[in-house]
């Protein structure tokens, strides 16, 4: 379980990015983080993920504060490109996680080729990172932060640098494993069909300074289909609603009346 | 590469090959045809001074791999130096650099004292090395690996530095050890930059070796045979020498860029499409 408490943080002297952010994600939750650009969700995952030590409040994941990077960790980034190592193959950029567990070298390489396997990428073991399309390669990200069966997964705009159906295999491939390891798991995304659509549960980040908005459940089936799920009227009116929460405040005043030119 | 783009090259190597040989062929020949016009002691034609050099160092008995007794003398504790003071300032600038370029405060701190240190002129700091040790192989070796060290220091430092910030969140995240993070994230990404270094510090190393074996107090090496023979007025041992530097330095040259090719290549092949 995540426990996030009276979280607030600011970069050096900076105006405050995130204000008392209160959030408790149970075991297994999958949820979604929604907002306007600049509102602080990459700061939040980053506090998360201990990387950034938050200015106040707390971050405890399964009754432990987190102070430096939590041990059961993985963690996805938008730009898979630099984010693998060019200069290992597929299979050393998934098992690097693994090192930590102690492993003796052939079975780390086990482990990451039935990891890469999972993402549908087995045959791409040996290769490296460039020589695959840039949805293998997030594949291959997925895979690594998967890799060590982390309780904890985080993911920052995973898919907002794929085109369209690329995304919805990952989204669907992100569900699939889901519900396979059941780790924790939240998920940064611009797309608001995207945060409806793999989550249970959808938070609205408001922006200046970052406070939470609105906090929805997601009550649509467990099994999403890509073309039913997103026709349920259930998903429209959330969609809807969760639009709307992101936009309040920052809409554009309507237009002046012309006459006071 | 694609295997149409090696077809390409391989139809092209003939016209590489005449090319990047030609101009080389050119020059000689006007050599020959200019040097043997003139007939001057003092430039004496591309053909007697290989002839001469052939003689004096590799016309030795065949199970000495051809090498005459000047060549032991002479050529080869030339060749020990500078691969040994080479290696010597590569593995202290790598492993220094790695130091620096992993703290921005200690980079920070030790900056103006780089730059100063890298700004003297590497000869200059011979005269200092023959006081502190004594004349002969520490003395050389002293100032070839302290003339060399700067561009492979400064160059790795630099490499580590200038590493993508997401790749150190990524090492954070999977929670790579210290010695880890050296041998997977830094000395690769600082590779190229590393092997830029490499390539001033050779071309340093040769000229410092050079230059270290030309002061008074040497008794052996390429350098000391240029002063030997230039004293003994002997100009086509000296324009010999010459030509088995320029060589020297060409092959090694040529080594470390296969080196490099090697092992750039496959890691960082992304980079250059
Ligand atoms: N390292 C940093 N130093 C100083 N300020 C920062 C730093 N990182 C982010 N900020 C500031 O904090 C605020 C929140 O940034 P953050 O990246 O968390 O937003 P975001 O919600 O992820 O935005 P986006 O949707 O565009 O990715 C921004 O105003 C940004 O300028
Ligand atoms: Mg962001």
């Amino acid at each position: 379980m995540l426990r996030i408490d009276h979280l607030g943080h600011r970069y050096d002297d900076g105006p405050d990015v995130l204000q008392d952010i209160e959030l408790t994600v149970p075991e297994g939750q999958l949820v979604t983080l929604v907002g306007p650009s600049g509102c602080g969700k990459s700061t939040l995952l980053r506090c998360v993920a201990g990387l950034v030590r938050p200015s106040a409040g707390r971050i405890t994941l399964d009754g432990e504060v987190v102070d430096g990077v939590p041990d059961r960790l993985g963690v996805v980034f938008q730009d898979y490109s630099r984010s693998l190592f060019p200069w290992l193959t597929v299979r050393e950029n998934v098992a690097l996680p693994l090192r930590r567990r102690g492993l003796p070298r052939a079975q780390r390489h086990a482990a990451a080729v039935a990891m890469l396997e999972q993402v549908g990428l087995a045959d791409a073991a040996r290769r490296h990172p460039w020589q695959l399309s840039g949805g293998m390669q997030q594949r291959v990200a997925l895979a690594r932060a998967l890799a060590a069966r982390p309780a904890l997964l985080l993911m920052d705009e995973p898919f907002g640098a794929l085109d369209a159906q690329t995304r919805e295999d990952l989204e669907d491939l992100l569900l699939r494993l889901h519900r396979a390891q059941g780790m924790t798991t939240v998920l940064v995304t611009h797309d608001i069909d995207e945060s409806v659509y793999v989550a249970d549960r959808v938070v609205v980040l408001a922006p200046g300074p970052g406070r939470v908005r609105a906090d929805l459940p997601v009550a649509l089936p467990a099994d999403r289909d890509q073309i039913a799920t997103r026709g349920l009227p259930e998903f429209i009116a959330l969609r809807t609603e969760v639009g709307r929460a992101v936009r309040q405040g920052t809409a554009t005043p309507p237009p002046r009346p012309l006459g006071h030119l | 590469m694609t295997a149409s783009a090696t077809l390409h090259t391989v139809r092209r190597l003939p016209r590489t090959l005449a090319l990047r040989l030609g101009v080389p062929v050119v020059a000689v020949v006007l050599w020959q045809l200019a040097a043997r016009a003139h007939g001057s002691v003092f430039f004496p034609t591309p053909a007697r001074i290989v002839e001469h050099g052939y003689h004096l160092w590799f016309s030795g008995p065949a199970g000495r791999a051809f090498l005459t007794d000047a060549a032991v003398r002479d050529l080869l504790p030339s060749l020990g130096r500078v691969l040994a003071g080479f290696a010597l300032a590569a593995a202290g600038g790598i492993v220094l650099g790695l130091a620096l370029g992993r703290s921005r405060t200690v980079y920070a701190l030790c900056d103006p004292v780089l730059q100063f240190a890298r700004a003297v002129p590497p000869p200059a700091l011979v005269p200092v090395f023959v006081v502190v040790f004594d004349l002969g192989t520490p003395m050389q070796l002293a100032s070839i690996v302290f003339g060399a060290i700067w561009p492979v220091l400064i160059n790795t430092a630099e490499g580590v530095r200038g590493i993508d910030p997401l790749r150190l969140d990524v090492a954070a995240t999977v929670r790579m050890r210290p010695a880890e993070r050296i041998v997977l994230l830094y000395l690769p990404a600082a590779l190229p930059r590393i092997f830029a270094g490499l390539r001033l510090s050779l071309s340093l190393s040769l000229i410092l070796m050079v230059f270290s074996e030309l002061l008074p107090g040497t008794a052996d090496g390429m350098g000391f045979q240029l002063t030997d023979a230039q004293t003994r007025s002997d100009l086509l041992t000296v324009w010999a020498v010459m030509v088995l530097l320029g060589a020297l330095g060409h092959l090694l040259n040529s080594v470390l860029l296969t080196v490099e090719r090697l092992a750039l290549g496959r890691h960082h092949a992304a980079h250059r499409s």
